[in-house]
């Protein structure tokens, strides 16, 4: 380097190739320890997540022993077998009306939250958020015992009402009705925290605003809060649509897809299909229709990120 | 004649809105506590039940006495539950695997988030998005293609993974990482930029800058990283559901659904004492760090 | 050693040139100001001193060495940045230590160091607070206390005082002013505030569009711009700038602004602009303190005429008056009891001692 400085300027052409040579040598240097220490990521998620993504593609072709390579035979065989449309439907219903409840009671619940004095609302917000803090599978099983056949709490309450008792598991429309309500149970904290969060971010002088303009408390709802909240509103309802819609615990140890199938849902029959009926091929063929709405809304998910990224 | 129309008009009108105003906010919030009761009470009887029935004896459950109520207080479930040496093989499992998980979990995704987020690299915004379209992809839709995987892996190495509970600590990671990345990213880009050229100015690198600035700036993204690692970890039914089967390799919730409901028998005053002593864990870090897992819950939904 | 050299440094992003071939010499011990509009490539010249930047093409040279590939910690070099930058987890005194303990200074010259700059900043009691618990000014004593500890060659100041507010501006700006005149370190310093450039530079450097458009000391650069974007970007209010003509009639030069105004040069200023084309578009350049009342006895070469206000600014010591030429708004300062009403006929006087002739076309001053 210092040579370099005493060079005439004769030698500048040679100085100025060094100089980006050596440039060029910092900069791969960056990139490369950029991507060693990103390495990890890729690998895992290359190996364990993507890979396996395309290797269910691949699964889905195969027969039951994975020997003989039938092409489209599994999905054929599925459209054959009603079962199959049951699903389809059970799945259908299931995601959208417990994602549109969830989002209602996440939504009127955020609004209360956010009425009271600000120093109760953390005691509040403590308790509405349990639901979603207990793992699934051990809420789901009070719920089981909750809805027990010969000892629902439920019922013994309902009774002195003079209502019941209701079979919550055993008849196919009331078990579809209780996987959705545990469904709801579970999610609406999470609605509720985010829209709570995104209420708070609304500056306080735009309702002010609009009360001097003689706003009343609808129209505040539906020209302030609404379009500031539109984006957070539909990531997160997109987010839970994916993850409702690929649902397997609350189901599975609440009716394990009974009645007679009447509440099964992708997940829970792409288990029993294909680790408890050992046929890996159709399971997989059955978790590949997942796919299509959860692109849909993965797409739409990083649409609205992206949004917020160039807002914020 | 107009002009004092309207002032007269305007005065009462006035003080009478604004009295029915604040008569309004007392009923709104009157109305707010009411309705916030209600949902609070839907939102706590499963837990509070898991308690109730967790208090009684199997007598006292078959009685059908009022469900609501504990005549006869008992701790025998969870002396029972504490002395089995089943139900403890389970909790050191699911301790094990989420403490692993977690570690592997930031060891990953904080250099990777790092490099993300300031050491900008061929394909590096796509490799964010990436990451978070991987968060995306649940965990029913891999969890047969993982398992023949895993079986082939077996048959070609001799190494059979399925089975042991370490399994676990190899599958969790694709549901943690794509998170925990995607929001220490968040985390990471909030950090002004001035404050990380200060810090090569002042003779760091890139490494230095890493564990003596960002992650102690940070923390509070670390620390909710780690919670929902945690939980995640600690909640996954499906994979140890999938990869595991005998007793001793079961965690918490595979091992209680599977060990204490024995075929058509429950013995529901154990089944909720194992439940919420399940459920205990994330609850407690919950009740104590509910600022930073909260935190946690909405970084996701943003970008930087 | 510790000179700072460009030489026709450029700096390129994809498509878009920054920095346009810039070359500036500054000696030992000088404090220099690069001032500008924001985009004129003052930071990125400054980043690029530092390290933060690669530059495209050109070199940089501190202390004799070219440091083109030389990686910022190498350099030598402390920089205070805009927003302070300081480490939010770390103590004032871990802040200002940093640097040293990344390179393993002895713990007692490390304790020595840091006293001498809290003394000398006067911020002894605050070492063991957290940046949060500062103030601003506060803030930006630590941030240029981890510059001193660390006793570079080169200081480095990227418009550090923009996010105070003006009345902690002035002070810093002296507290800044007294740590150069102590420490002596060669500095560079980046604003785009010209009352901070003429206050603290040994040396200004006027840039514009990437490119310098006039060094000189803060006199010389008020009294001499060399082009009207520095005439007008130093100096507050602004130098107005009018339409004019040069005239010659029977041997004396007259500068004709309307058909109604036109002043004779004093003999200086029209030996000096004895080679200037006749009757051609020019703009005749005048400071607002060059535009004042009009006294019974003028100085040579002060012109009286009548002018019509449309705005009075009082100032206190000072009263700035405002009034359109032509369709040109020209600013001039009066003193507060010259009689100036707030809007009306009022009789003010140029002083074309210190008048410029400017191109129209170029902007270069003649």
């Amino acid at each position: 380097m210092v040579d370099v400085a005493f060079q005439p300027n004769s030698v500048a052409p040679a100085r100025s190739t060094r100089k980006r040579a050596s440039l060029r040598v910092a900069l791969k240097r960056k990139s490369t320890a950029a991507f060693l220490m990103t390495l990890p990521l890729i690998l895992l998620v290359g190996i364990l997540v993507v890979y396996p993504a395309f290797y269910s593609l691949h699964l889905a072709t195969l027969n039951k022993s994975m020997q003989r390579f039938v092409g489209f035979g599994n999905f054929e065989f599925l459209f054959k077998r009603e079962t199959f449309w049951l699903v389809v439907k059970q799945s259908c219903i299931f995601a959208l009306s417990a994602v549109f409840f969830k989002a209602l009671i996440g939504f009127v619940v955020a609004h209360l939250v956010h009425n009271v004095p600000a120093k109760g609302q953390r005691k509040w917000r403590g308790m509405l958020l349990v639901p979603w803090v207990i793992p699934p599978a051990m809420s789901t099983l009070a719920w089981l015992w909750l809805f027990d056949p010969s000892y629902s709490a439920f019922n013994y309450t309902l009774a002195f009402f003079g209502i019941g008792p209701i079979s919550w598991l055993g008849e196919p429309n009331w078990a579809r009705f209780s996987v959705i309500l545990v469904n709801v149970w579970f999610g609406a904290p999470f609605f509720m925290i985010m829209y709570l969060a995104s209420l708070k971010s609304v500056p306080e002088q735009l309702y002010e605003a609009a009360a001097i303009d003689g706003a009343n408390w609808w129209q505040r709802i539906w020209y302030v809060t609404l379009p500031m909240m539109r984006n957070i509103i539909a990531i997160t309802t997109l987010f839970s649509l994916i993850v409702t819609f690929a649902n397997f615990d609350i189901t599975r140890i609440l009716t394990a897809g009974g009645p007679l199938d009447h509440t099964h849902i992708f997940a829970t029959w792409a288990f029993r299909v294909g680790i408890e009926g050992s046929d890996l091929p159709l399971g997989a063929s059955v978790s590949l229709f997942m796919v299509p709405i959860l692109a849909i809304a993965a797409v739409f998910i990083l649409r609205d990120i992206n949004k917020r990224g160039n807002e914020a | 004649m107009a002009s004092t129309l309207v002032i007269d008009k305007a005065a009462p009108t006035r003080t009478v809105k604004y009295g029915s105003m604040s008569r309004d906010r007392t009923w709104a919030l009157r109305w707010s506590y009411f309705f916030l009761t209600l949902f609070a009470i839907f939102s706590l009887v499963p837990p509070i039940y898991m308690l109730i029935t967790s208090l009684k004896s199997s007598a006292e459950i078959s009685a059908a006495t009022n469900p609501w109520w504990v005549f006869h207080p008992t701790l025998a479930n969870y002396v029972q539950l504490l002395t089995s040496n089943q139900f403890l093989t389970f909790f050191r499992n699911s301790a094990l695997v989420s403490i692993l998980v977690v570690t592997i979990t930031m060891l990953i995704s904080v250099p990777a988030a790092f490099a993300l987020a300031r050491m900008r690299f061929w394909g590096s915004a796509t490799l964010a998005t990436g990451v978070f379209l991987t968060y995306l992809i649940p965990d029913t839709l891999l969890f047969l293609p993982l398992f023949k995987m895993f079986a082939v892996f077996g048959d070609w190495t001799g190494i059979h993974l399925i089975g042991k509970w370490y399994v676990l600590v190899i599958v969790y990671p694709t549901l943690t990482v794509p998170f925990c990345t995607w929001i220490m990213i968040g985390y990471f880009a909030s950090i002004p930029k001035e404050l990380d050229e200060a810090a090569i100015i002042d003779g760091a690198s890139w490494f230095q800058t890493l564990t003596r600035i960002f992650i102690p700036v940070a923390m509070p993204g670390l620390i909710a990283a780690t919670i929902f690692a945690f939980t995640v970890s600690w909640a996954q039914y499906l994979y140890p559901l999938v990869f595991t089967t005998a007793t001793d390799q079961l965690v918490l919730p595979v091992g209680i659904i599977t060990t204490l409901i024995k075929g058509d028998v429950f013995n529901w005053g154990q089944i909720m004492t194992g439940a919420l002593l399940g459920a205990a864990p994330p609850l407690i870090i919950y009740a104590f760090l509910m600022d930073y897992y909260i935190a946690g819950l909405t970084a996701g939904a943003t970008k930087g | 050693m510790a000179d700072v050299t460009l030489r026709k440094v450029v700096k390129r992003y994809d498509d878009v040139e920054a920095v346009r071939g810039i070359d500036l010499d500054i000696a030992d011990h000088e404090f220099v100001v690069l001032v500008g509009p924001s985009g004129c490539g003052k930071s990125t010249t400054l980043r690029m001193i530092a390290g933060l930047e690669d530059i495209t093409d050109g070199d940089i040279m501190i202390g004799g060495d070219v440091v083109n590939d030389v990686p910022p910690k190498d350099r030598d070099i402390a920089m205070v940045f805009q927003n302070y930058a300081l480490y939010p987890h770390m103590t004032v005194a871990e802040n200002m230590s940093f640097g040293l303990r990344l390179k393993h200074y002895p713990k007692a010259e490390i304790k020595t160091r840091i006293d001498e700059a809290a003394r000398m900043l006067d911020i002894v009691e605050l070492v063991d607070r957290k940046p949060k618990q500062l103030s601003g000014g506060q803030r930006q004593r630590v941030a240029m206390g981890r510059a001193i500890v660390r006793n570079p060659k080169v200081f480095l100041f990227d418009e550090p005082l923009s996010n105070l507010d003006a009345k902690l501006r002035v002070q810093m700006r002296i507290e800044i002013k007294k740590v150069h005149q102590k420490v002596r370190t060669t500095t560079v310093y980046v604003t785009h505030d010209q009352v901070e450039a003429m206050t603290l530079a040994d040396r200004v450097v006027v840039m514009n569009k990437g490119r310098i458009e006039q060094i000189g000391t803060p006199n010389d650069l008020y009294h001499h711009p060399a082009t009207r974007f520095v005439a007008g970007f130093i100096g507050s209010p602004a130098m107005n700038f009018l339409p004019c003509r040069l005239e010659e009639t029977s041997g004396q030069l007259h500068v004709r602004l309307t058909d109604r105004i036109a002043f004779a040069l004093p003999p200086a200023r029209a030996a000096h602009y004895q080679s200037v084309a006749r009757n051609e578009k020019l703009l005749l350049g005048l400071r607002p303190e060059h535009i004042a009342e009009a006294k019974a006895h003028p100085e040579p070469g002060v012109e009286p005429f009548d002018a019509v206000l449309d705005v009075t600014e009082p100032m206190g010591m000072e009263t700035f008056v405002y009034f359109t030429l032509e369709g040109t708004q020209v600013c001039g300062r009066v003193s507060p009891n010259a009689g100036a009403r707030a809007t009306g006929p009022l009789r003010l006087a140029v002083d074309l001692n210190n008048m410029h002739l400017l191109n129209e076309g170029t902007g270069a001053v003649i």
